[in-house]
C-alpha cells in the first residue's frame, strides 16, 4: 500500500546517516522533510528510530504545535503502529508521544488512577478494539432479540470507554471504526439472518457514528479505508492469529497516516488553501496556445469531463471552506479568459480567494498567496500536473505540501483525497463563508499589520513601478480597469476600449499606466492615469485610478511625480484635480488634499476641484523606483 | 538467487527492523542469540523479509522457523514457487 501522492524518497539511508550526526534543532527540519515522501513499513521504522533517538522524551525545540501524548486503548496488538503514528505526526510536524495498555487492560488502567496510563498523563485517547472485542466468539442466538441485545451491549461497552477516558482522563477521544473481521455466512443480503455477527458490526459502526457526533468523540475510520483501498491490504488473517493484529503492519505508515491528520485537524492545523495550477491542472490543453475553442473542459470528451469533474470536486471543497487559489504561468488577461467566457468552466473568478497568473516562479507567487490570504506557507496545497514546478516548489518551499498528481485527471480528486490534506473534524460557521471573507481581506493590504516601521518594511519591498503610456498590450487591461475600478477611482469614468486608444494617440492627452513589481511578485497593472489639456492651458486629471492592493505603499505619490514629469515635457505648468463622490469612493476623499492640492471649488453634487501648481510640488518620499517599461 | 544473496538481504531487512547495523549473522544464528529480536520484532522481520522478497509465507511455515537457516531455506523455497 503506497502513499501515491508523496514522491519516492531517494537515498533514505544515506539521509538518515547525516540526521543522526545533526544537532536536535536541525534534526526536527531534516526529520520532517524525510517524512514528507512514500515510506514503507521498514523505512517508517528507521525513521522513527532516529526520531527516538534524537529526542527521547524531550519535546523537540522550535516546534510550534503543543506536543501530544497519545494514549492506545486496545484490545489487539498495536504496537506494530507506533512508528507509523509517530512518523504521521512528524510529517504534520507535531511531536507525538505514544503509550499503549497493556494487552487485555484497557478498562483496569482507565480505572486505576495509579496506572501507568495516569501517569503517562495522555493528551488524546485513542480507542482502537476489534470486532471481536466487541462481539465475541459466541455461536449464533439467530433471534432478533438476541441480535438486538449484542448490538446494545456492544454500544454500552464502547460508550463506558468513552465515559471513563472523558472522567478519569479529560481527554479528548478518537474512536476507531473496528476493520470487519466476521465472515458473511448468507452474502449480499446479510441483514437477512439476525445475529450474523458481520451484518451486526455493519450496524455498529453506522450507530457508532450517531453516538460519536452526539458526544463529541472523533472517529478515525479506518473501516472505511480498508473498504476503499482493500481489506486485503489491512488485514492479514495469518499475523491476526499469530499475533492478534487487527491492522497489519504493512499498513502502519498508512493508519499512522490517518491518525496524523486526524490530530492535525483536532488542532486546527490542517491545510486551508487549495492552490491550482491552471493548464492541464484545470483543463486540458494551453489556454495561451488553443485558445478558449481549443482547451477540453466539459462535455464532449472523456478528458473534459474530468477536467469538469475535478473543478466541481475544487468547487464543493470551497463551499465547505477550502480556500481556492489560482497560480499559474500566464498572461492574467489570458488565463481568466475561460473563468470568464468559457461555458463549461465550473469554478468562476468569485471562487478564487487570489489569482496569480503571471511568469514569475511558482515559489515567488504560493509566497505572494499566503502573504495576501494572511495564512501560513504550511497551509498550503499547490496542485499542478508539470513536475519542474512541482519540484522547483518543493525545494523552494518545504512546507508548501505538493502532491504526485497522478497522469490522467480522472484521478485527480482521488489523490487529494488520499492525501487527507483538508481533515476537517468540524465545520465552523466560518468555514462556511471562510472564502467569501478572504477575499474581502484581499482588499485591504493585511501584510502591513505586522511591521512596526511601516518604512522599514516598505524599503525591503523593492518595489519598482513600471510605467509607459497606454499601448496596444495594456490596452485591453486598461479598459478593464477604467471599467470595473469602483473605490480608488477619482472621478469613475467609464471608457470603451475604443476611446481608450483614442486617448492613447491624443498629443492633447497625457495617458499613464503603472503596473507594481515587489519582492514577492508582480501585482500587474495597478494604476491608471488620463490628463487632459483644457481651455486655458491647465491640464485636468481626466481619470485616475487604482487597484486598491497597492494602498499605502506610496504607489499615489510615484504616480503623480510621473504625471507631472510627463506633463512638464508638454509645457504644462497647473495640474487639476477633480473628485467626484459615489456610494464606493469615499476612500478618495482627501486624496488631492493629501498630496499637496489647493482646494478650488465645489458644485451642488459635492463635486470637487483642486489645483496643484508644478513649480510649487512638495518632493514626496516614497520606496519605490520607477522605470519606463511594460 | 543463492542462498548467500538471501541471507545478505535478509540481514539488510533485519538491520533496518532492530536499527543495529553490527549484527553478525550466519545461518545457524537463532533469534535468542541477536539483541532484540523479541517476538514483537520477529513479526515486523516476518513482514519485512515478505515486502523484501515479494513473497508471502503461511502459519504452517513461520511455525517452523528454528533459526536464520531455515528462514533462508522458506525464502528459497517461495522464491522458487514464484517463478
Amino acid at each position: 500500500m503506497n502513499m501515491q501522492w508523496l514522491p519516492k524518497h531517494q537515498e533514505l539511508s544515506k539521509k538518515i546517516n547525516e540526521i543522526k550526526k545533526v544537532q536536535a534543532e536541525q534534526a526536527w527540519d531534516l526529520l520532517s522533510a524525510a517524512a514528507q515522501t512514500d515510506l514503507n513499513f521498514l523505512e517508517t521504522i528507521q525513521v522513527d528510530k532516529v526520531l527516538n533517538e534524537k529526542f527521547r522524551g524531550v519535546t523537540p525545540p522550535g516546534i510550534s504545535a503543543p506536543p501530544i501524548r497519545l494514549a492506545l486503548l486496545s484490545s489487539s496488538t498495536v504496537d506494530q503502529l507506533l512508528p507509523g503514528i509517530r512518523v504521521g505526526g512528524l510529517r504534520r510536524n507535531l511531536w507525538v508521544s505514544t503509550y499503549v495498555t497493556d494487552y487485555g487492560q484497557s478498562l483496569q488502567e482507565l480505572m486505576d488512577s495509579s496506572s501507568r496510563l495516569h501517569q503517562f498523563k495522555p493528551t488524546v485517547v485513542l480507542i482502537a478494539f476489534d470486532a471481536l472485542s466487541f462481539f465475541g466468539t459466541q455461536p449464533l442466538g439467530l433471534t432478533a432479540e438476541s441480535a438486538s441485545s449484542k448490538l446494545e451491549r456492544a454500544l454500552d461497552q464502547v460508550q463506558t470507554l468513552w465515559r471513563l477516558s472523558r472522567e478519569k482522563l479529560g481527554v479528548r477521544i478518537i474512536q476507531q471504526t473496528p476493520l470487519p473481521l466476521y465472515h458473511p455466512l448468507m452474502g449480499h443480503n446479510e441483514q437477512r439472518l439476525p445475529d450474523s455477527p458481520y451484518h451486526l458490526l455493519r450496524v455498529f459502526n453506522a450507530r457508532l457514528r450517531v453516538l460519536a457526533d452526539e458526544q463529541n468523540i472523533d472517529l478515525l475510520d479506518i473501516n472505511s479505508w480498508a473498504a476503499k483501498e482493500g481489506l486485503k491490504e489491512w488485514h492479514d488473517p495469518v499475523l491476526w492469529h499469530k499475533a492478534k493484529q487487527e491492522v497489519s503492519p504493512q499498513a502502519g505508515p498508512m493508519y499512522g497516516e490517518l491518525v496524523g491528520r486526524i490530530l492535525a485537524a483536532q488542532l486546527g492545523r490542517s491545510f486551508k488553501c487549495l492552490v491550482l495550477d491552471l493548464d492541464h491542472t484545470l483543463w486540458g490543453g494551453i489556454i495561451g496556445d488553443d485558445g478558449l475553442e481549443g482547451i477540453k473542459l466539459g462535455q464532449g470528451s472523456g478528458l473534459g469531463e474530468s477536467f469538469a469533474a475535478f473543478q466541481r470536486f475544487a468547487r464543493d471543497l470551497a463551499s465547505r471552506g477550502v480556500i481556492l487559489a489560482v497560480c499559474s504561468k500566464n498572461d492574467e488577461k489570458t488565463a481568466l479568459e475561460p473563468f470568464e467566457k468559457h461555458p463549461e468552466m465550473v469554478l468562476k473568478k468569485t471562487d478564487i480567494a487570489y489569482f496569480a497568473a503571471n511568469w514569475n516562479d511558482k515559489a515567488s507567487n504560493l509566497r505572494v498567496i499566503a502573504k495576501q490570504l494572511n495564512i501560513g506557507l504550511d497551509s498550503l496545497v499547490f496542485v499542478d500536473d508539470n513536475p519542474y514546478e512541482r519540484n522547483q516548489v518543493r525545494g523552494e518551499l518545504p512546507m508548501v505540501a505538493v502532491p504526485e498528481l497522478p497522469e490522467d485527471p480522472a484521478l485527480y480528486p482521488d489523490c487529494l483525497v488520499s492525501a487527507g490534506y483538508f481533515e476537517a473534524v468540524a465545520l465552523t460557521a466560518e468555514d462556511v463563508v471562510r472564502s467569501e471573507q478572504y477575499q474581502k481581506n484581499l482588499e485591504r493590504d493585511k501584510t502591513q499589520a505586522s511591521f512596526t516601521d511601516i518604512s522599514e518594511y516598505l524599503k525591503s519591498l523593492d518595489m519598482e513601478l513600471i510605467w509607459g503610456p497606454f499601448d496596444p498590450l495594456s490596452l485591453p487591461r486598461v479598459t478593464q480597469l477604467i471599467n470595473k475600478t469602483n473605490q480608488f477611482n477619482l472621478t469613475t469614468r467609464r471608457y470603451s476600449e475604443e476611446e481608450t486608444k483614442r486617448f492613447s494617440t491624443d498629443p492633447k492627452a497625457v495617458t499613464l499606466r503603472c503596473r507594481l513589481t515587489d519582492r514577492f511578485g508582480d501585482n500587474g497593472i495597478i494604476g491608471i492615469m488620463i490628463a487632459l489639456e483644457q481651455k486655458g492651458g491647465d491640464w485636468v486629471v481626466d481619470t485616475w485610478l487604482m487597484s486598491c492592493r497597492v494602498l499605502g505603499r506610496g504607489v499615489e505619490q510615484a504616480m503623480l511625480d510621473l504625471l507631472v514629469q510627463e506633463s512638464e515635457k508638454k509645457g504644462v505648468q497647473r495640474l487639476i484635480g477633480q473628485y467626484f463622490p459615489t456610494a464606493k469612493n469615499g476612500m478618495v476623499k482627501n486624496h488631492y488634499a493629501d498630496l499637496g492640492f489647493e482646494p478650488m471649488d465645489s458644485d451642488s453634487a459635492d463635486n470637487t476641484r483642486w489645483a496643484l501648481k508644478l513649480d510649487s510640488k512638495k518632493k514626496f518620499n516614497y520606496f519605490i523606483k520607477s522605470r519606463e517599461g511594460n | 538467487m543463492n542462498q548467500s544473496e538471501i541471507l545478505e538481504r535478509l540481514k539488510k531487512v533485519i538491520v533496518q527492523v532492530l536499527g543495529d547495523d553490527q549484527i553478525a549473522l550466519t545461518l545457524t544464528t537463532t533469534a535468542e542469540d541477536v539483541e532484540g529480536w523479541d517476538s514483537f520484532n520477529h513479526i515486523n522481520i516476518i513482514v519485512g523479509a515478505e515486502m523484501e522478497f515479494g513473497v508471502k509465507f503461511n502459519a504452517a511455515e513461520l511455525e517452523d522457523l528454528k533459526n536464520v537457516g531455515d528462514f533462508v531455506a522458506l525464502i528459497e523455497k517461495r522464491l522458487a514457487k514464484k517463478n
